[in-house]
């Protein structure tokens, strides 16, 4: 425990530093894919080891979002209130519709996520007090002073961004590497068995689903933040997509996997963007070619390396010495 | 008493189109045990081409029937192609049980970005085949018009169709044979994959329909029939997914009531309402509306 | 002329061998039981000669042709039926779309009226539940659907998997009685695979006793009913 304590605070050191010597872009970069870990960590716990689907963290996400949006507007409250805020309006809403996915299987349920995901933001679209199509501004302010004029609004966004993952990974992998942990892959193998040993096994999907949420919601307000904005674009059904297509090359049962998920979700548009500017007719190639690629890679993910690329990686070097 | 009719005819009109998209969505789980997620990105492609050669030929009925054809070619291709390897490639891990409807998930983002691609994102819009104006009854008009009439007798058409397809015809037993036990329908001579792709191809050709009536008096868009989805699989689990007939009374129902919301509550309901119905049904009648208390098979 | 010949017939399930290097010949017109108890490989033997198995090695031929690697719907064609373990008909479709079922390959729908009027003669059981669903039908019943669905194709080799399983012993009495009279009568090579070893046994002209995958004794099957050895490792009694 201590060890893991010591391996994180290093993390984190070792990312001050760098962002300390990298442009403003790579600083929010930086902020983005710390926000991707977060929510790719949500789609892990729920998915590969609770073993239920959830196509929709897109709007778990913008439940979070909003629900810190609101806290921070209209309360006037300090950011890390906001913050916590995004955890528990996302944590209750999952638990909610937790109490419902935990009856359903499989396609039920991610028919019912996907619904969600279509919905969801659209939503938002029609009530006043979410801000409609332009939705709300979501300002932490300035950074402190103290830190000194070098110091940018995008620094600030990424040192809060990376201290919140690093502290939302070491306690989703302290959760995974408990007896609930441990409870939720009983069950996604073989939730007979598991009922039988006296495991009450909606109830431990239900917490699944609530944790999961949690960390969606959290991931929601750090992307609010990075953009300074929730709107119903920003939490579109392309989101929902992106993150699956994240977990799914995280290697959808492996937490430290989730950092390279993160980091392919990140440059995917970057990539997108060279592309286009060879290609020409930049209108068209911006908006479609990164959902083009995600596609791409899902769909190559999914067909030839269903557990992740690592899981394929760690067969091959099996392979090799029995040759 | 005249809102009221008028709001049962409406939602007649707009369930009959859910019905084909849940029809295509049951069509595929029967067969296959995936929900097609992809299903709402072919009926896109599908109406792109159909309204290509409606808007160039000016006839809405030509550019149907490519539609149709161009439904049923990409759902057999994405059958043969995509499917078919998908399955070839099936692992055992944590991801097993979720690959298939991720997979298709992926194939809705691919489909999407190509027709983006390829016509852009811009709103896209058609002549009506028929009149929007509504009918005028009394002194007044109701917003119900000869093209929701050819919409319910298109889809009525299709629906006819397709259970003389099934209840008499050596395929429609071949396909629901090799449905409920592929193993038996193979052992009987059956070539089951081919029957497969064959009912993908169908319901490929059914979305392709139901993309084309909706947009008759609506715009296109690569997000346009999202929507759709999500309605059409509404409604094919208030049928419980797997019977037919059951899925186009859940459609005709969930029309009608969403129709009611629109008209009497507004347009911020429609959805959340469409939601509700779904968890409900979900947690009350998990099996549809169509179960005789026999456990669900999957 | 030699119908069914297996030979050194290997079947893998993953990295498990369910049955090793197998083999064995039935003349054709000859009804060859299968012995063995549960988890023998019985069933996987005949789902390798019916092509639902495909990781197969050695070889098997019908009427000197290969039957390995062949699909199902193929080796209908060539006259091999399989009746799968359980009653093997599908619920959800009437008794008369069973039936049809399994004349569904063949181009001519009439040739597929015929077979079904002979196979109602056969079991007029059957006959008079035409229009009513496969679900509403007894255990023995549904076993005569399905021998029936499978005759209907017109097979010269029938491949039947435990047609006793989970019957009454009296049907099961009635179920044997039948393929005995069905075989003679329409001149089938049947390889019929039982748990019930002795009734089994009784019908047949030669028997093969497997157990762990391998075939531990075959022969007539008079003899084997025969052999104190056997009879008190693997026939029970």
């Amino acid at each position: 425990m201590r060890k893991k304590i010591a391996l994180f605070i290093l993390l984190g050191w070792v990312l001050l530093i760098i962002g300390d010597r990298v442009d403003e872009l790579r600083v929010y970069q930086g902020a983005q894919m710390a926000m991707y870990t977060i929510a790719l960590a949500s789609i892990v716990l729920l998915t590969g080891y609770s073993g239920q689907v959830s196509l929709g963290n897109g709007a778990m996400m913008a439940v979070g979002g909003y629900g810190a949006a609101l806290t921070l507007n209209n309360l006037g409250s300090p950011i890390w209130f906001a913050f916590l805020m995004a955890v528990v309006c996302a944590a209750l809403f999952g638990a909610l519709l937790g109490t419902a996915a935990a009856r359903l299987s499989g396609p039920y349920l991610a028919g019912t996520t996907l619904a969600l995901a279509v919905g969801l933001p659209a939503i938002a679209n029609q009530f006043k007090f979410l801000g409609g199509e332009p939705g709300l501004l979501f300002d932490v302010g300035f950074p402190p002073e103290r830190f000194g004029e070098e110091f940018t609004q995008y620094k600030w966004f990424f040192w809060i961004s990376t201290f919140i993952a690093l502290i939302a990974l070491f306690m989703t992998s302290n959760i995974l590497s408990s007896r609930f942990g441990r409870t939720w892959r009983g069950i996604r193998g073989h939730s007979l068995a598991a009922e039988l040993c006296g495991v009450h096994s909606s109830r431990m999907k239900i917490l699944a689903f609530t944790v999961s949420s949690a960390l969606a919601g959290l991931a929601g307000a750090v992307l609010a933040m990075n953009i300074s904005l929730v709107a119903p674009g920003a939490y579109a059904l392309s989101l929902s997509f992106a993150l699956v297509t994240g977990a799914v090359l995280a290697g959808i049962s492996s937490l430290p996997g989730v950092v390279f998920g993160a980091f392919i979700l990140v440059a995917i548009p970057e990539i997108a963007d060279a592309l286009a500017g060879r290609l020409g007719d930049a209108d068209k190639l911006n908006h479609y070619l990164p959902g083009l690629i995600v596609s791409i890679l899902l769909i190559l993910s999914v067909i030839y390396a269903p557990n992740g690329p690592g899981e394929n990686l760690r067969k091959h070097l099996r392979k090799k010495p029995a040759r | 008493m005249q809102k009221v009719i008028e709001t049962l005819l409406i939602g007649l009109s707009t369930g009959s189109i859910y019905a084909l998209m849940s029809i295509a969505l049951v069509l595929v789980w029967r067969s296959t045990r995936v929900v097609n997620f992809a299903q709402a990105g072919q009926a896109m492609l599908s109406t792109y081409i159909g309204f290509e050669i409606a808007s160039r030929s000016e006839i809405f009925w030509l550019g149907l029937v490519f539609a149709i054809a161009a439904g049923a070619l990409v759902g057999a291709g994405v059958d043969y192609f995509f499917m078919r390897v998908l399955f070839k490639h099936a692992t055992s891990g944590p991801a097993a049980v979720v690959a298939p409807v991720i997979a298709t998930l992926g194939l809705l983002g691919l489909i999407r970005s190509i027709v983006g691609l390829t016509w852009g994102g811009e709103f896209r819009s058609i002549k009506a085949p028929a009149s929007t104006d509504g009918f005028t009854v009394g002194d007044g008009t109701i917003p119900f018009s000869t093209l929701d009439v050819l919409i319910i007798a298109t889809v009525s058409i299709i629906l006819i169709a397709l259970a003389l397809l099934f209840q008499r015809t050596n395929l429609g037993l071949a396909l629901r044979a090799s449905a409920y036990a592929p193993e038996i329908a193979q052992l009987a001579g059956i070539r089951t994959a081919r029957t497969r792709t064959i009912g993908w191809s169908i319901a490929g050709g059914v979305g392709g329909v139901a993309g084309m009536l909706v947009t008759s008096n609506n715009f296109l868009s690569p997000y346009s029939l999202d929507l759709l989805l999500v309605f059409g699989f509404i409604a094919a689990v208030i049928g419980g997914l797997e019977s037919m007939a059951g899925s186009v009374i859940g459609a005709l129902v969930l029309g009608i009531g969403l129709t009611f919301i629109l008209n009497y509550v507004g347009t911020s309901l429609v959805f959340i309402g469409g939601f509700s119905v779904l968890i409900l049904v979900l947690l009350i009648k998990p099996d549809g509306i169509m179960a005789k208390g026999k456990a669900r098979r999957a | 002329m030699s119908g069914l010949v297996v030979n050194r017939l290997s079947v893998s399930h993953g990295a498990i061998k369910a049955l090793r290097s197998v083999s064995f010949t039935v003349e054709v017109g000859q009804l060859a039981a299968v012995i063995g108890s549960n988890g023998a490989g019985k069933t996987t033997l005949l789902r390798a000669l019916s092509g639902l198995n495909t990781q197969t090695s050695g070889s098997a031929q019908w009427k000197e042709r290969e039957i390995l690697g062949a699909r199902p719907d193929a080796l209908v064609r060539r006259g091999i039926s399989h009746v799968s373990e359980g009653k093997s008909v599908i619920a959800e479709l009437s008794v008369k779309e069973n039936l049809v079922l399994g004349g569904i390959w063949r181009s001519k729908k009439s040739d597929t009226s015929a077979a079904i009027a002979e196979v109602v003669e056969l079991f007029p059981v059957l006959g008079q539940r035409m229009s009513q669903s496969a679900d509403s039908l007894s255990g023995g019943e549904r076993q005569m659907l399905a021998i029936g669905r499978a005759l209907v194709s017109r097979p010269k080799l029938l491949l039947l998997d435990e047609p006793s399983l989970g019957l009454a012993p009296l049907v099961i009495e009635q179920i044997f009685a039948t393929i005995d009279q069905l075989r003679r009568r329409l001149g089938l090579t049947v390889v019929l695979v039982e748990q019930n070893a002795m009734s089994a046994l009784e019908i047949a002209d030669f028997g093969i006793i497997i157990n762990l995958g391998e075939v531990v004794a075959s022969g007539k099957a008079s003899e084997l009913i025969d052999d104190p050895v056997l009879r008190a490792a693997y026939l029970g009694y």
